[in-house]
């Protein structure tokens, strides 16, 4: 399972939970997992079309990435609030 | 005492006072996050607010008390066939029926619930005009931001896009029709003007009184409706500027208006670094600058189209905000006005609870 670890306000709406261990073997399927799991962040990763929202990154193993990345059963993904604007 | 909920740039702001005083901050929700429009629903008491967090996206959440737990709905958020995503909700606005709320966003398009506001559900006759493809975005982007539902007929409602005109439903919206005749887009060539449907409409509302009544102001005009919409009247003569966002109609006299004009497109600040409000009380023949309480020397001030509200009483109290921050009041139909608030964060919607 891959191990995600999120920040406010996302953490919040996951129970308070850093981190969470998720299945998927992709991006987009750990994102699904988290939305499940915690339906409470429905909408908030992902948009209506299931796209990453355009100010929130996700990286995996260290890396920015997008929805069809490969997620290996022990990766690490961080998703985090864009520094957007001044 | 009075409460207005505006709506900024930095969260939502309760403002509690009594006429002609500054208000106190009773309350500040959802900080650090742009609040698009907040109302509180006459019908059922519920508060409900458009937040768009610049990561997580807009969503429309509902409170029964401004100054508890607010819940977030369930949209609105296009289907997956749509292949949109909702940028921003401009105007929430509650319908004949009960329990049935309108939602106005952008990209523009409607969206209905008749839950109270928990689910939302996109309005396909209006999604799927085949004009769609083509309409052009204002610099705020392809808005739908006014939703004026007829009094006592559920099945009728007019609603206005920037930049694709006015739109008309008589089928609680199963079809659509445009209703612009009369309204000239100074901003496309001579010859491009009669056929155009770039179409820059700010702001629009409907007496309550005299439904077929409505006011409207446009990027390079104002104008009046004595036909429930179909055709558009130009009253912009005896303004320092037809440029402007907001509008408020007296819900008491259909010939009464306020608009509050800034330079023009290219220079979006009040003209000559006066701030003021201009009322007609013959629907549009002759405007009166008010300006008692409103600063008149080096007052360069932006006033945003959701940012001008009124009280429905009697005398009419009136209301808006900049997006300096400032908010002010006028507890006598605009002829006297008094600071509401000096240092908000920018102001994005004012709106009387």
């Amino acid at each position: 399972m891959a191990l995600v670890t999120l920040r406010a306000p996302l953490k919040d709406l996951a129970g308070g939970q850093s981190e969470i261990r998720l299945d998927g073997g992709s991006v987009i399927e750990v994102l699904r997992a988290l939305e499940r799991e915690y339906p409470r962040t429905a909408g908030w990763v992902l948009d209506e079309q299931g796209a990453i929202r355009p100010h929130v990154n996700v990286f995996v193993n260290g890396e920015r990435t997008k929805e069809d990345m490969p997620v290996e059963p022990d990766g690490r993904l961080y998703v985090l609030p864009s520094i957007s604007g001044g | 005492m009075t409460e207005l909920l505006v709506g900024t740039r930095k969260g939502l702001f309760v403002l509690r006072g009594d006429l002609g005083g500054p208000f106190e901050i009773a309350h500040r929700a959802f900080e650090g996050t742009t609040i698009e429009y907040a109302i509180r629903d006459p019908r059922s008491g519920r508060y409900y607010a458009s937040v768009t967090s610049g990561h997580f996206g807009p969503r429309v959440w509902m409170a029964d008390d401004p100054r508890g737990e607010w819940e977030r709905t369930a949209g609105p958020a296009f289907p997956e066939d749509a292949d949109a995503t909702v940028e921003r909700i401009w105007v929430i606005t509650p319908a004949e029926e009960d329990g049935v709320l309108w939602a106005g966003v952008a990209p523009a398009a409607l969206f209905r619930s008749e839950d109270g506001g928990k689910t939302w559900e996109l309005n396909r006759g209006l999604w799927d005009r085949p004009e769609r493809p083509k309409w052009q975005p204002g610099a705020g982007g392809l808005a739908l931001h006014s939703i004026c539902p007829m009094p006592g007929d559920p099945d009728r409602l007019t609603l206005a896009i920037s930049a694709a005109g006015i739109w008309h439903t008589d089928d609680r919206g199963r079809t659509w029709r445009q209703g612009n005749a009369g309204i000239v887009p100074l901003y496309v060539p001579e010859e491009a003007r009669a056929t155009s449907e770039d179409l820059c409409v700010h702001n629009v509302h409907r007496s309550p009184l005299r439904p077929e009544r409505l006011m409207l102001q446009f990027h390079t005009g104002v104008y009046r409706s004595d036909d429930g919409g179909e055709t558009w009247l130009d009253i912009g003569e005896g303004l320092p500027s037809t440029f402007g966002f907001p509008m408020v109609i007296d819900p008491a006299d259909p010939d009464s208006g306020y608009v509050i004009p800034l330079v023009a497109d290219i220079d979006r600040v009040t003209p000559d670094g006066r701030l003021r409000v201009y009322e007609t009380r013959d629907a549009g023949k002759s405007w009166t600058a008010r300006t008692q309480g409103l600063p008149q020397r080096d007052a360069y001030m932006t006033v945003l189209r959701q940012a001008f509200a009124n009280d429905g009483g009697a005398p009419l109290g009136l209301y808006f905000g900049a997006t300096s921050g400032a908010v002010f009041g006028s507890a006598d139909a605009g002829e006297t006005w008094f600071t509401v608030a000096e240092r908000l964060a920018p102001v994005t919607s004012v709106r009387v609870a």
